[in-house]
């Protein structure tokens, strides 16, 4: 018998079985669907990782430092170590991190970010402005209440409305939009697009005073661990205190989430490769069955000169396809649902080509390996007791 | 006719023995069968229940092999084979008639008769028009895309004897063929039997039944393993009181 003739019978056993075929493919379903959606979840989270930190790249160094007594870090103190070491450095901005309730026109946004940055945040953080303009040197030195949104914010607050020009309120304070920077993470909820630049002066009144942190931009990614010793050198120096500040490698963060994502992957493969597991031996139980209940199918097929091969062949045939279209329906099934998910929780949940195709031929591998049993048994039944079995 | 007038015999059994161990107890379903059929015989085995008849065409059909003695079917010893091999001989020079027609449920009528083709590894076309032809011959090609269940036990068993003429086999062997059937069917089958017995085919009939028996040209009655009677069937007719 060639492929495509026990590839038929097969279709053809499956569909004269309905009901158990069904059931058959149960655990398959169940085992694929979960990878896929699982897969896609982690798409979502990583994907939501990686845009979080493309607001500060991997050429950036953040530094968050405290005052020990009187030894402070100044503005001054920030901006002359990218002057001393001008090969190295593309520039520092002060920033001051806050969390407010932004309005307009009956359009509220609770719990945004408000970051105070720089003139020169623009360059640091490699973004580029869509509308309108970026702060301006004048802005941030007369703490002017001007703000640049992200395009989250834009659609949000402003929708159908050219933000630019427009008064807005953050907690309750009024700000002038003067520019809208361009999108950098999909305009999604939580990510880079769902943020608000004002001037870091401003911002520090609005909070203690006081400017507590600053992000400095390397020319160059691999200079970023030379870059992180020349400010931890400064900032020693300055506060006497290893434990005054911390600064976060973005580099090194990437990296080490890289490897979370790697450990995360791989558990989760195991654990579907258990689901598989249970799937393979729930085929490989209702094939067994399937043998003894056409025990004498394949007797008369024996009887008639089938080989062993050829009944070995249509039920590992039979088991792999029932198996496939079970890993079919379960990645349909999980792509359906991470498509739901990602509607309804506005997150960048995608099924992933990757594990659609492995899923795919993992249920069908699963199904053949442990068809192949079943299959075995099968093709060693002796014709004569076959023939006679009801 | 000496032997060798008659050429290489189809079926030639010599010294056949299938000894069953049943703990203790030695069972002797087959005690040393000699039996030699021409082409275009058609010989009857007839025998009471545990004669040893179905044990006999197991072996005849190359679905077993004997515990000791030679079996050679058109000249090719088959009672040392394996598995496999004993699968191709069936295919290539054995057909089947089952009491119990053995056809596919879940296949159609066409697709049942093509199924020793399918082993062969004949083509798609080329197996659906032998089978085609095949049902002609035993007039239900009508049937053909029916499915074994919406046939009347004859026609079922028109559909298996169309089934084992579809390959060309040098034998048909069939086992209780009107078992199932009612005494008109019975009737039309053993009728069709003759027809084709006519047509040059070697058929070997298994039966319990003297008078369905005596259908075939000869006789060869077993009694507890062995050959007690062995003759046309007119001599048969005269002597088959004695054995019972
Ligand atoms: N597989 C077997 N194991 C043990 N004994 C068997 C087996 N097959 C047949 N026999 C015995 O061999 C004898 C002949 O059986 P069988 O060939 O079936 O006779 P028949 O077909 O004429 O009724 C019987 O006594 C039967 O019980
Ligand atoms: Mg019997």
């Amino acid at each position: 018998m060639t492929i495509l003739q026990s590839f038929q019978l097969a279709i053809k056993s499956i569909l004269s079985n309905r009901m158990r075929s069904v059931l058959t493919m149960l655990g398959m379903i169940i085992g694929v669907g979960s990878v896929i959606i699982i897969m896609g979840m982690m798409n979502a989270v990583k994907s939501s990782m990686l845009s979080e930190f493309s607001d500060f790249g991997t050429d950036t160094l953040t530094v968050a430092y405290n005052p020990i007594g009187n030894r402070v870090v100044t503005e001054e103190d920030l901006y002359q170590i990218v002057e001393e070491n001008k090969e190295l450095f593309k520039g520092v901005s002060p920033t001051v991190e806050s969390v407010k309730n932004l309005s307009y026109n009956g359009h509220k946004l609770n719990g945004e970010t408000v970051r105070g940055v720089a003139e020169n945040f623009l360059t640091i953080n490699g973004a580029k402005v869509k509308d309108g303009r970026f702060l301006s040197y004048s802005d941030v030195y007369l703490r002017q209440p001007r703000c640049v949104i992200g395009t989250y914010v834009a659609n949000e607050l402003f929708p159908g409305e050219n933000p630019v020009g427009k008064v807005m309120k953050i907690d309750g304070e009024d700000f002038t939009v003067i520019g809208v920077r361009a999108e950098t993470a999909g305009s999604q909820k939580y990510l880079a697009d769902d943020v608000v630049l004002i001037p870091y002066t401003k911002a520090a009144r609005m909070e203690t005073g006081f400017i507590t942190s600053c992000v400095f931009a390397v020319k160059d990614v691999k200079d970023v661990n030379q870059g992180q010793t020349v400010i931890e050198d400064r900032l020693n120096e300055l506060l006497g205190d290893k434990d005054a500040y911390y600064i976060n490698n973005m580099a090194s963060m990437l990296k080490m989430l890289d490897t979370i994502m790697g450990v995360l992957t791989g558990a989760i493969a195991g654990i579907a490769a258990i689901s598989l597991l249970v799937a393979g031996i729930g085929i490989m139980n209702i094939m067994l069955v399937s043998v003894t209940e056409r025990t004498k199918e394949i007797g008369i097929r024996k009887s008639l000169g089938a080989r062993k091969k050829d009944i070995r062949g249509q039920f590992i045939m039979e088991s792999g396809v029932v198996s496939g279209i079970g890993g079919t329906i379960g990645i349909l099934f999980g792509v359906l649902v991470v498509y739901i998910i990602r509607l309804l929780a506005h997150i960048d949940a995608k099924p992933t080509l990757g594990a659609i195709i492995i899923s795919f031929s993992v249920s069908v591998g699963v199904g053949m390996l442990f068809g192949y049993m079943p299959a075995k048994k099968a093709a060693n039944l002796n014709p004569i007791d076959a023939l006679r079995s009801e | 006719m000496s032997n060798q007038e008659k050429g290489t015999p189809l079926i030639l059994l010599e010294n056949i023995y299938k000894i069953y161990e049943m703990g203790e107890e030695q069972v002797r379903a087959n005690d040393g069968i000699n039996l030699s059929i021409q082409k275009g015989e058609f010989v009857a085995i007839v025998g009471k229940s545990g004669s040893g008849k179905s044990t006999a065409m197991n072996i005849i059909g190359a679905l077993d092999v004997p515990t000791s003695g030679r079996y050679l079917l058109n000249g090719i010893d088959v009672s040392g084979m394996k598995d496999d091999e004993l699968a191709g001989i069936r295919n290539k020079m054995i057909g089947f008639i089952f009491q119990q027609y053995h056809l596919l449920p879940r296949l159609s009528v066409l697709e049942n008769v093509e199924l020793p083709l399918l082993y062969a590894g004949v083509s798609p076309a080329q197996r659906k028009e032998r089978a085609m032809k095949a049902l002609e011959k035993v007039g239900i090609a009508d049937k053909w895309n029916n499915q074994p269940k919406q046939l009347s036990g004859g026609q079922q068993q028109r559909v298996s004897i169309a089934r084992a003429l579809v390959g060309n086999p040098s034998l048909i062997l069939a086992d209780e063929p009107t078992g199932a059937l009612d005494s008109k069917t019975s009737r039309e089958v053993l009728t069709f039997l003759q027809q084709i017995h006519e047509d040059g085919n070697t058929i070997v009939l298994i039966t319990h039944d003297n008078s369905i028996a005596l259908e075939a040209q000869r006789v060869v009655r077993l009694k507890d393993g062995k050959i007690i009677f062995d003759g046309p069937s007119e001599e048969y007719r005269k002597v088959q009181v004695n054995m019972q």
